[in-house]
């Protein structure tokens, strides 16, 4: 791939007219950062583009001494030979895609993205581009999210089934983003308590500071035990699940928010009594009409094992190529 | 459909014996009992003769969906499971026969597509998924196609139904054994009181099963208290002469009838009426063994065996225990009276029925020696059974334990090739087998032997000409066929490219009954490493 704009190099996306690298892996001199996720920011890096709504979860993540340049959504700024501007990507707070332009050719790097509302972000903004770089964490046509109203009218009829069998809802989810968009969720529909691990702390602070109305919360107490949280809901992360932790919590009911949990073996698998399908990615549907609303003549899927994406694109007439082992979901 | 999808929602999401067993006790208190009779019936592992095959399922679902065979594949792939895949692929139904009664599914509609031509039933089977939401769709799939899957037990069942009846578990086990069939007469027929009659009939009693031995095997305390015998690698099975008339039963509780005519002329010709708990085998004379359970196979599928395949693979039905003698129901004695006399009846008898003999080993590590020597027997390991237990119903811990010499096993597809060494060389006799990684096969075992040398003459040939690339001595073949490896254990390995270590592959068996998607998953093994 010959191309002044973006090249696939080992330590991520390259753009040579810019010589910056979006999202790299490894330390470089300049990073422009889609958002805050460790699999996407990384500390070390000389320098660092951001969005301004992500700024505090940036700072948070890379460190007080990082050096963050930060950038309101479609303000245009250069880079080298390049017009850089980011744009929402509707995937969590602050979350960007990266828009490039040189020479008259436009490149879109999507980062992470859905197509969702979001009540803790802004909503993805299609930018029109000669090249658009999708992720495709879900690239597999089985992905189709259900509507978010369910799925949270679902989660609450758990935890009232929780509570009418004096037994702890336990949910896990990621720490940054799915648990705030969560409580969001849960905050315009009920008016109740959550307790949250101390992992969410932070990351809810930050939310909350950022002017996002969350169910309030409250921090799980340390000697917390199953009886005592009897029909309470409390949301961990993903890593507190099958650890010591989980002891004080036996008898609980276990779930896990994410979009993987479409697939029932994925919830068999990971032993959880209940799935809610809530993901911060495109499904199917939205992967294929954000490449179409792109119009872009060229397409890059990366993010994911691109392979089918990639595939059922170039039957549909799309000239579309997989980035392999850029990143990981 | 709708109140069984929500039942099987409810089974699906707990992990709790206790919630199932619940669950389905609400069930049978509320749905009609027309409904409830087939409930039970399909939880319990019954099935319908199937009705489509996947490929048809497939050819439908791209026909609704308008995607290509390779991404309708590439789903069921990632999902692991054709029934759920499809119902994820399609567009939600509108729900139009989601109040259509289980039993007019089962009885009336579902038979109907049977007798349909392809083409019809292709279009069937669209109407149908278009009128039901997804969860209700990959209901109807999995009837379609073979058992419903829901971490139920036949023995949650029978606990579900005896809580439902407020009968005990092991009268409602005992009416349940035989070819039960789901109407709602037999239904209320399980709840009766209990007449005190009913072994009387021609049906099996519900069997005893064993459990695996997992703490150390001195901690069964004194030896003398224990009959030790082979594990046999057959079909467990109850042989029943009453008033004079043979009957065999599968302890999945299937007649067997007319399968294995040597067994019923054997039971028939006996001098007495009785029930033999036993284990049906293939039997190698010459070598006073068992053959492999592959030969078994081929009469297990034989409704009437001819006189060749009855001569080239006769069966012995390996009695090791006597439920019932002249009417007399033995179950409540010490299982040492049953056996002596169990071993007395059988003097004089016909060579078809076997004693399965007690293991003379005096202590726990003689024992231990001996079950070394299981492989070479043709058997599983050990059975330790408590001289002065009774026949218990279903799986009770406690009484019996299964010793077994388990090699684990994975499912694999061959990948590579290498030519053979010494006697072998000049063949491909080297492989190296992968495993699902998301849409790839990633190698994770090497294994030089298990195949005979009819096969190994086979797949040379294939390999040869079937070659994707080489590298040197060794060849990257089609990835067409799979194999069953046994080995020993499985690591984390940071210096295999999978991740994982399987110590002392082997290679079980070639199974041309599997495709390339049937293979194991590498995450899968991930996680056996990890426990
Ligand atoms: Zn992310
Ligand atoms: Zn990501």
């Amino acid at each position: 791939m010959r191309d002044d704009l973006l090249q696939p190099r080992s330590q991520g996306l390259y753009c040579p007219a810019g010589d910056f690298f979006i999202d790299p892996r490894w330390p470089v001199e300049r990073a422009v950062v889609t958002h805050a996720h460790g699999d996407h920011a990384r500390i070390g890096n000389a320098g660092y583009h951001v969005a301004a709504a992500g700024s505090a979860l940036m700072r948070e993540r890379l460190g007080e001494e990082a050096v963050i340049e930060t950038h309101e959504y479609g303000e245009a700024f250069t880079l080298g030979d390049v017009r850089v501007s980011m744009h929402p990507s509707g995937h969590m707070l602050g979350a960007a895609q990266i828009r490039m332009e040189h020479g008259g050719r436009v490149v879109v790097v999507s980062g992470d993205y859905k197509r969702e509302a979001d009540p803790t972000c802004a909503p993805f903004e299609t930018v029109p581009c000669d090249v658009f770089v999708t992720e495709s964490t879900f690239g597999w046509p089985v992905y189709r999210w259900p509507p978010i109203d369910a799925v949270i009218a679902d989660l609450l009829s758990w935890w009232d089934d929780c509570a009418r069998r004096g037994v702890p809802a336990l949910l896990f989810c990621y720490a940054l983003g799915k648990a705030q968009r969560l409580l969001a969720e849960l905050a315009l529909r009920c008016d109740r308590v959550a307790h949250v691990h101390g992992a969410l702390l932070q990351p809810v602070q930050h939310y909350r500071d950022a002017g996002i109305a969350l169910l309030p919360t409250v921090p799980l107490a340390e000697n917390a035990r199953g009886t005592a949280m009897a029909g309470e809901l409390i949301m961990a992360p993903p890593s507190a699940a099958n650890t010591p932790w989980m002891r004080r919590f036996a008898n609980a009911s276990t779930a896990f928010a994410s979009g993987w949990m479409q697939v029932r073996g994925n919830r068999r698998r990971r032993g959880f009594d209940r799935g809610f399908v809530v993901s911060d990615h495109a499904d199917w549907p939205g992967l294929l009409r954000s490449v179409a609303d792109s119009g872009a003549s060229r397409i890059y899927v990366t993010h994911g094992d691109g392979d089918v994406l990639t595939r059922h694109l170039r039957e549909l007439g799309h000239d579309a190529l997989a980035l392999e082992a850029l990143g990981e979901s | 459909m709708r109140r069984f999808a929500a039942l099987y929602a409810q089974l699906d999401r707990t992990a709790s014996t206790v919630a199932k067993r619940e669950a389905i006790a609400a069930y049978l208190h509320d749905a009609p009992p027309a409904d409830a009779a087939w409930a039970v019936y399909v939880l319990g592992g019954g099935k319908l003769r199937r009705l489509a095959t996947a490929t048809e399922l497939r050819t439908a679902a791209q026909a609704a969906t308008g995607y290509a065979e390779w991404l309708i594949d590439a789903s069921y792939q990632h999902v692991g499971d054709l029934a759920e895949a499809i119902a994820l692929l399609l567009p939600p139904g509108d729900g139009a026969l989601a109040d259509t009664p289980l039993q007019v599914w089962m009885e009336d509609w579902l038979p109907a597509l049977g007798k349909l031509d392809p083409p019809a039933r292709q279009l069937q089977l669209q109407a149908w998924w278009r009128a039901l939401a997804p969860q209700q769709v990959f209901l109807l799939n999995k009837l379609l196609t073979g058992a419903l899957r829901v971490g139920v037990s036949q023995r949650l069942v029978v606990q579900a139904l005896a809580l439902w009846s407020q009968l005990p578990t092991d009268l409602i086990a005992h009416r349940l054994s035989g070819d039960w069939q789901p109407h709602a007469a037999a239904l209320s027929a399980l709840a009766e009181p209990d007449s005190g009659e009913e072994h009387l009939t021609d049906r099996p009693y519900p069997f005893f099963l064993a459990s695996p031995l997992e703490q150390n095997v001195e901690a069964l305390g004194d030896r003398n208290d224990w009959l030790a015998e082979w594990k046999w690698d057959g079909i467990r099975a109850q042989l029943m002469r009453r008033s004079g008339e043979a009957r065999l039963w599968s302890r999945g509780e299937e007649r067997l009838d007319g399968r294995f005519p040597e067994l019923e002329t054997a039971a028939a010709a006996l001098p007495f009426d009785g029930v033999l708990d036993g284990e049906i085998l293939a039997w190698n004379a010459a070598g006073h063994l068992p053959r492999a359970f592959t030969a078994l196979q081929k009469r297990i599928g034989k409704l009437k065996p001819g006189a060749k395949l009855l001569a080239d693979t006769p069966v012995r039905f390996m009695a090791y225990d006597l439920l019932e003698h002249d009417g007399e129901d033995l179950r409540q004695q010490p299982l040492r009276a049953r056996r002596e006399r169990l071993a007395t009846l059988l003097q004089d008898v016909s060579p078809a029925l076997m004693l399965s003999p007690a293991l003379p080993a005096t202590d726990w590590p003689a024992l231990a020696l001996e079950r070394e020597q299981s492989r070479a027997r043709q058997t599983e390991g050990l059975m330790l059974k408590r001289l002065d237990s009774p026949y218990r119903v279903g799986r009770k811990r406690g009484d019996w334990w299964k010793w077994k010499v388990e090699p684990y096993t994975l499912d694999a597809v061959l990948i590579y090739a290498q030519l053979g060494h010494g006697r072998r060389a000049g063949l491909y006799t080297d492989y190296t087998f992968g495993v699902w990684d998301r849409s790839h096969l990633v190698p994770v075992a090497k294994a030089y032997s298990g195949l005979d040398d009819a096969e190994i003459a086979t797949l040379d040939q294939w390999i040869r000409s079937h070659t994707l690339e080489r590298f040197g001595p060794v060849r990257s073949v089609e990835q067409v066929h799979v194999f069953e490896l046994a080995y020993e254990a499985i690591q984390r390995s940071s210096r295999h490219k999978s991740g994982v270590a399987v110590r002392f592959p082997r290679i079980l068996r070639w199974r041309t009954d599997l495709a390339i998607r049937d293979a194991d998953k590498l995450d899968d093994l991930r996680r056996l490493a990890m426990d």
